[in-house]
């Protein structure tokens, strides 16, 4: 893994481009300063050791996209991206999980057909046409929400002088007190989180409904029926509960996701995110970013896997941690 | 051949009494229509059960027209002579975007007169191809691959199991948008990127079905009367291991097509004017604002049926191939 991220940096033309803020304009002195400081006259091998060493103290080189180093560029846009990622999962997973209890409980009525079409339209639509869609219904026809702008107002950003706490700008206009600019915030982020709510809530109902209905066919669901138990706390306590074991890792892996940056969304709304970031690194081989932001996301998803196995633990009690 | 003589003769008792007088053209005829006669009862089966679900019916009734729009194009949008024919033809003289309807243009027009009509079906074949060459590769690739690795185990299945990591380890649609930049910003360099990406998810599908596949008695019995390596690999075990396959390939026709108009949307697939539907909702892009709506809307409208088409026909034979749903 890292061998391959180090060989795309050398691949990919000159590598001590990677580490220059403006490499077009740099002199051969600067050039031959470089080339000693990171050790890129040595042979390869020696090479990958100084890279290492580089990457695990923090250095990743310069992004020219972001114009900033790529640590610098990692820390800010992820809390764009975060932000937006959470809200969404947030929604997904309300919606998901109610929509798919009731398409298993009442399956093949009106609803469950509905709601299967839904989720197959789910997984079909493209986001960049579905989000441009909800822009010309909320922004354009009903004018209720801000069109592609980005995380804020520009002009309000710049009159409300905010005070940067977290950098999650939700956070820090509670912080400062600045209710109307936490309120425009939040409506920035309204349209992009439903865009890429859409398609995750469509995989999360699937799952829902499947494991749904297999939980249903249990036997210990007999035995609470027989009971007598109301039919409301045999689906809420007994068969959801259980449900949502195989629905956690779907849930964990669509956030790990988000977290990576929707390259599309992102770029459609001009959110100031991982994903339009990478995107655009990507298409204009900015190596160092490209590498930093492959680093990340294999960060992100042992992390995600990680919290997804203390859910379990937490749904599950055969699961036990430790 | 041993083993080819032996199936011939445990054929012959389920023959007709009587049939000494037959030719051997004949003869040969009947042997191999009972021969595939199990297999024809099998697709009929299996075509029976798919057209018992309405969803797989409208899957099927979708594919079936995006496959004649796609292979005869010309037929529905013919193109002006001596043009290529997936370059949307322009109209100069009508400048401003037009709305449906409008004399000429069915579905509107865009800026310079862009007939949004014939970028939908000429879109049509320009995907259609895409996803065919795409996923027809992949399988084939990963196919071989998966089956090798599977089959032989030890060195060849460690080497090539590292292999697809290293493709799996990268975020796939920012490497795909990396190749496709280095080879250059035309759908030719896109396809060749996804394929790149594409394959390595087959290989280990097929892998891991070989994997469970190979440890059934009959696979021992094919080895156990002498068969050799290879027909025991193409004759016995990929058969066996090759649903799932189906059903993913299926499925990724539409997925292909979907990142496919993502990528041409963020200017790294079709070129501009091109008849392809990415391309066309991005071009759109900027008019919504002055309310230009069919200029993204329809070209969306037909990344998603394309993509449903596939999907629906996917899910039908999920259940088809699904032994539990099957008797």
């Amino acid at each position: 893994m890292s061998i391959l991220t180090f060989s795309i940096t050398r691949a990919a033309g000159e590598p001590w481009t990677a580490y220059l803020p403006n490499p077009e304009r740099a002199t051969p002195q600067q050039i031959a300063d470089i080339k000693e400081k990171y050790h890129l006259n040595d042979p390869l091998p020696e090479q990958y050791i100084y890279w290492l060493k580089g990457v695990s103290e923090g250095d990743l080189g310069w992004s020219s996209t972001a114009s900033m180093p790529v640590t610098k560029a990692l820390a800010t846009k992820f809390t764009a991206t975060f932000e937006l990622a959470l809200l969404a999962t947030f929604f997904s997973v309300i919606i998901g999980i109610f929509v798919g209890t009731i398409s298993a409980v009442r399956a093949n009525s009106a609803i469950d057909q509905g709601s299967r079409l839904i989720s197959l339209v789910g997984v079909s639509i493209p986001v960049f046409w579905l989000g441009l869609l909800l822009l010309m219904l909320f922004y354009r026809e009903l004018g209720w929400l801000p069109g592609p702008t980005g995380r804020y107002d520009v002009i309000r950003f710049h009159a409300e002088n905010l005070n940067p706490h977290t950098g999650f700008l939700t956070i820090d206009t509670l912080l400062n007190g600045k209710f109307a600019f936490f309120w425009d915030v939040v409506r920035h982020l309204l349209m992009p989180a439903m865009t890429l709510a859409f398609t995750s809530t469509a995989i999360i109902i699937r799952m829902m409904r499947s494991s749904m209905l297999e939980v249903l066919g249990a036997e210990y669901v007999k035995t609470a029926r027989s009971k007598g138990l109301p039919e409301r706390v045999v689906i809420n306590r007994h068969a959801r509960r259980n449900a949502l074991i195989p629905t956690t890792t779907v849930v964990g892996l669509s956030f790990g996701g988000l977290l990576g940056g929707a390259v599309l969304t992102e770029t459609l709304f001009n959110w100031n995110g991982l994903g339009q970031w990478s995107g655009a690194a990507a298409t204009n081989l900015d190596t160092a970013a490209v590498m930093g932001f492959t680093l990340l996301t294999a960060i992100i998803y042992v992390l995600a896997n990680l919290v997804v196995d203390v859910i379990y633990a937490y749904l599950d009690p055969r699961v036990r941690l430790g | 051949m041993i083993t080819g003589d032996k199936k011939g003769t445990g054929n012959k008792p389920s023959t007709p009494v009587g049939q000494d007088k037959t030719t051997a053209s004949q003869k040969y005829k009947t042997a191999l229509k009972l021969a595939l006669a199990p297999r024809i009862r099998e697709f009929r089966f299996s075509f029976h059960l798919m057209s018992r679900s309405v969803t797989s019916i409208a899957g099927m009734v979708l594919f079936a027209i995006l496959v004649v729009v796609a292979a005869f194009p010309w037929l529905f949008a013919a193109p002006g002579p001596g043009f290529d024919p997936f370059v949307i033809p322009q109209d100069f003289d009508r400048p401003v975007p037009e709305p449906p309807g409008s004399s000429g243009f069915l579905l509107g027009s865009g800026q310079n007169g862009v007939d949004i009509y014939y970028g939908i079906i000429w879109g049509a074949r320009i995907s259609m191809a895409f996803a065919i060459q795409v996923v027809g590769f992949s399988v084939l690739i990963g196919t071989v691959v998966g089956l090798v690795a599977g089959y032989k185990g030890g060195a060849i299945d460690e080497l090539m199991m590292r292999i697809t990591d290293i493709f799996l380890s990268i975020p796939g649609l920012i490497l795909v948008m990396a190749i496709a930049a280095v080879l250059g910003r035309d759908l030719s360099s896109t396809k060749l990127a996804l394929l790149a990406v594409w394959w390595s998810g087959y290989t280990r599908l097929v892998r891991g079905q070989v994997l469970s596949t190979k440890e059934n008695t009959y696979i021992d019995a094919a080895r156990a009367s002498g068969s050799r390596e290879l027909k025991i690999m193409f004759r016995h075990v990929l058969p066996n291991s090759w649903a799932p396959v189906l059903v993913q390939g299926t499925m990724d026709m539409g997925t292909v097509v979907l990142v496919m108009a993502g990528l041409s949307y963020l200017g790294l697939g079709a070129p501009h004017g091109y008849a392809e539907w990415g391309v066309m909702v991005q071009e759109g892009q900027a008019f919504f604002v002055p309310g230009y709506w069919w200029m993204t809307v329809f070209p969306g409208m037909a990344i998603l049926v394309f993509v449903m088409a596939f999907n629906l026909i996917g899910d039908g034979l999920r259940d088809v191939f699904d032994p539990k749903m099957r008797r």
